[in-house]
């Protein structure tokens, strides 16, 4: 049967989220393309709830920035699977699903009954993917991990950092490690979501944060692997094996600019010239204004090197003159591949941004107010993205489910709320 | 699922149990941004079609050709980035600027269910093969297009790579360290991130078509991709009007949401060494205090709590580091790990692909057999499917390597068209 063109791509989908951050962004990749993802959380919250930073800084289990962020487009309910009567309601919820996205560590929930084997029991055609630091097995997969050693031990902070090695490397912000292996958690899930239309057939999936990270680092791998070469970090550009010249420029207003990329042809590089000629730089150049010879950048002979210093020396005075984004569309329009370095903010007011509708009204109702939220990592115009709701309130979905698509009684669920279930 | 070389090498198509073998990808794409997420799909299975451009050489994508080597020979077949990009991908030549390419195009596109690419804003517009011209070949066509800033608007024309889209997203800017310029991420990591992003949006287009016999164009742009990832930073500026720049911001090597203390990468034993140590709760200080043997910093009411610690970073850090820094990584690691508190080597490439038990173990990084480059490792699947695993066994194509299986067979063209068009330097 044809599903209606109109509907999302993930209409009608019935996704389980169990465990903690590591998960939570799968579930919101899959709920924001139109899953009906049903976050289990037990009856305390899930500790993201008491992650900073805080609505009006007043910390309280509804009022997570993070967690809000990082559970749109699911309903939320409280259960306690560590308990029997936890678990015989979670196995009647997974007889419904689709899909069970587990953050939970390794073996937890197949220690309770709840494992792949267990719950395809129950829902034959069901997609599991859990992920987790280490993997289901093997080495490590009993280590404690956290973003921050993620990505220490996947690769991403040998790359990144200063010039100067005496500075620690960096660890990018941001939660990445957990992004990656979300994205190849949904990966995972979408072709065996594929493979379940042409066969009807489920599976488990098992996504490995440290194994994600470690095929994510570009050269930093495959430097190694194909050359034994070892690339090393340098200041705001990509680290490797020959040092690079500078990529990052201090503007007038005090905000930067990434213009690390030169001339690429013959005309561009004339471009240049004229440019530094306009703005009464050229003479910093001296002789040193022969288009640059590749392979002599490569080799890194003295003209080479004296011409890239010269170089970086004028635009360092380019942008003392300039605002970084008036220098970024000025060198774009004359088609050079710089960019601003904006603070994450700086995109809601940019036309670019704007235009392309990424700030998102979330409303919520609890608050009588509505707030912007990130926008879309892509559109599927047939098929929208959309943020459903805002991040569910710690049991609001309760009664929904429950009684509504349950079917419990009233006092079934009195009950369950009176022994602590949820 | 480990296969014999003589039938790997035999081998053109995926294997027919392979999830996503319904699937043929008419295949533009290069670099990582693109290539990365057609890479993926194709090591489970799906029949990746890469088309390069004949006249120059497949020089579309700069890794063709491009560092890392596996000796001292050098050439467009040769690169190892390509390789890396391009494992289990069909390789076909075209010359679109000579006559009769389009309609050898039109042909591939009408038996394709997805065309991929990452060109600069306007390229298939140019040769024809705008999305509208597309769905006359192909009705249910899904193109997915993956350009820095998107097709759509005011800098759709800009030109970008990796560190620009992660400069502009508001990426680079949350890594580093205080009152120092940003460190950003060290490499590309919106290609990877991007690619990633990619594979999702066509896989998803994919069960929409399944489920609707509906294709559609998505008009992927990096940057909001790489905006999206900002999430909590972006909530605290419009919720509480707290912005990013401001004093001790950003300081990534800590941990502010949540917030955590001690938390950071400290200096080990040996050149450039170091190591991640991050005490999530007070178990971990405990913990942490006793392992370092500093008991008076454990029974100190000043770092109790997480915000005491706070006020004392560096105090702590100093004393951290005392201890770290007459260890190795891999023995702070155990020591802290032996008592559940998180903590990790800061990796060279080197221990992460040749001595780190699970990268080993989980088989990450196998070999692959390229025609001229040989016998190479490639970054391998991080996700194991327990009915439809990925495989990864052959480099990626050389220049029109599979010209004669495509054009020939499946276009039905047959060897002697095969031959003359080859001749004629249109494939």
């Amino acid at each position: 049967m044809r599903a209606d063109p109109a509907a999302s791509v993930l209409e009608g989908v019935r996704v389980l989220e169990v465990g903690g951050e590591i998960g939570a962004w799968c579930g919101k990749l899959l709920g924001d393309m139109g899953a009906d993802v049903v976050k289990i959380e037990p009856p305390s919250g899930d500790p993201m709830r008491g992650y900073e930073p805080f609505y009006q800084n007043e910390p309280g289990p509804d009022r997570s920035l993070f967690f809000w962020h990082y559970n749109t487009s699911k309903r939320g309910i409280t259960l306690d699977l560590a308990k029997d009567r936890g678990r015989e309601v979670f196995k009647r919820l997974a007889s419904t699903a689709d899909v069970l996205v587990d953050g939970s560590p390794p073996g937890y929930l197949a220690s309770l009954g709840l494992g792949y084997s267990d719950v395809s029991g129950m829902s034959p055609a069901i997609v599991m993917v859990s992920m987790t630091p280490f993997g289901q097995d093997g080495p490590y997969s009993n280590y404690a991990a956290t973003d921050l050693t993620a990505m220490a031990f996947g690769g991403p902070v040998w790359s990144s950092g200063y010039d100067d090695h005496t500075i620690p490397p960096v660890r990018g912000g941001g939660n990445q490690a957990y992004h990656t292996v979300c994205h190849y958690a949904v990966i995972g899930v979408m072709i065996a979501l594929i493979h379940r239309q042409f066969t009807g057939v489920g599976q488990f999936i098992d996504a490995n944060m440290h194994a994600s990270l470690n095929v994510s680092t570009e050269g930093g791998s495959y430097g190694w692997l194909v050359a034994k070469q070892t690339v090393q970090r340098q200041t705001g550009r990509h680290a490797s094996v020959v040092p690079t010249s500078q990529g990052q420029f201090l503007c007038k207003d005090g905000r930067y600019i990434n213009a690390g990329m030169a001339a690429r042809t013959e005309a561009q590089w004339e471009v240049m010239l004229e440019w530094l000629r306009e703005e009464g730089l050229i003479e910093m150049l001296g002789e040193y204004v022969k288009f640059p010879d590749r392979a002599a950048v490569r080799r890194g002979d003295r003209y080479a090197r004296e011409q890239s210093r010269r170089v970086a020396s004028a635009v360092q005075q380019l942008a003392a003159k300039n605002d970084a984004h008036d220098l970024f569309i000025k060198a774009q329009e004359l088609d050079f591949q710089w960019g601003v370095i904006n603070a994450p903010e700086d995109v809601l007011a940019d036309p670019h941004f704007q235009a392309r509708g990424f700030p998102t009204e979330v409303e919520h109702p609890e608050l009588g107010k509505s707030f912007i939220y990130a926008g879309a990592p892509y559109k599927l115009p047939e098929s929208p993205w959309s943020i459903q709701r805002r991040a569910p309130l710690l049991g609001e979905h309760n009664e929904q489910i429950y009684l509504g698509e349950m079917g419990m009684s009233r006092d079934e669920v009195a009950g369950l709320k009176a022994d602590g279930m949820i | 699922m480990q296969k014999s070389r003589q039938k790997n090498d035999n081998r053109v198509f995926s294997e027919p149990c392979a999830a996503l073998s319904p699937i043929r990808i008419c295949d533009f794409t290069g670099q990582l941004a693109g290539a990365g997420a057609t890479k993926i799909l194709a090591t489970f299975g799906a029949q990746v079609i890469r088309v390069e451009d004949r006249g120059r050489e497949g020089r579309w994508d700069i890794f063709r050709g491009s560092w890392p080597y596996v000796d001292d020979r050098r050439g467009i077949e040769l690169g190892g980035a390509y390789n890396n990009h391009n494992v289990e991908k069909l390789g076909v030549t075209l010359d679109m600027r000579k006559p009769g390419a389009k309609d050898i195009l039109a042909e591939l596109i009408s038996i394709s269910d997805v065309v991929t690419e990452n060109f600069s804003k306007g390229v298939l517009v140019r040769w024809g093969f705008s999305y509208e011209e597309m769905t006359k070949i192909k009705p249910d066509i899904i193109y997915v297009s993956n350009c820095g800033f998107g097709h759509v608007g005011p800098y759709s024309e800009f030109k970008t790579w990796g560190p620009i889209v992660q400069a502009v997203s508001g990426l680079t800017f949350q890594s580093g360290l205080p009152d120092m310029p940003p460190a950003g991420y060290g490499f590309s990591y919106m290609d990877h991130t991007g690619a990633y992003l990619m594979a999702i949006a066509i896989l998803m287009a994919v069960y929409h078509r399944n489920r609707t016999g509906v294709g559609q164009w998505v008009d992927m742009s990096c940057t909001d991709g790489a905006a999206a990832l900002n999430g909590p930073a972006l909530l605290d500026f419009t919720a509480n009007g707290v912005p990013s720049r401001r004093p001790g911001s950003p300081h990534s090597n800590r941990s502010i949401y949540p917030s955590m203390a001690p938390h950071g990468i400290y200096r080990c034993k040996g050149e450039d060494r170091w190591v991640a140590i991050a005490v999530r709760n007070d178990d971990d200080w405990a913990a942490m205090c006793e392992v370092i043997g500093m008991a008076d910093l454990a029974s100190d009411s000043r770092l109790a709590n997480v915000e005491g610690r706070f006020e004392h970073y560096d105090e702590i850090d100093g004393r951290i580091e005392e201890w770290t820094s007459t260890r190795t990584p891999m023995e702070v690691m155990e020591a802290m790990q032996r008592r559940g508190v998180p903590s990790a080597a800061v990796q060279r490439p080197e221990d992460r692909t040749d001595h780190d038990l699970n990268t080993l173990s989980w088989g990450l990084f196998p070999e692959v057999y390229h025609p001229e480059m040989g016998q190479v490792r490639v970054d391998g699947s991080p996700i194991k499917l327990s009915q439809t695993p990925a495989v990864v066994e052959r480099g990626a194509p050389t220049l029109g390597q599979h010209n004669d299986e495509i054009f020939g067979d499946l276009l039905g063209m047959g060897c002697e068209t095969v031959r003359a068009l080859s001749a004629r330097g249109v494939i």
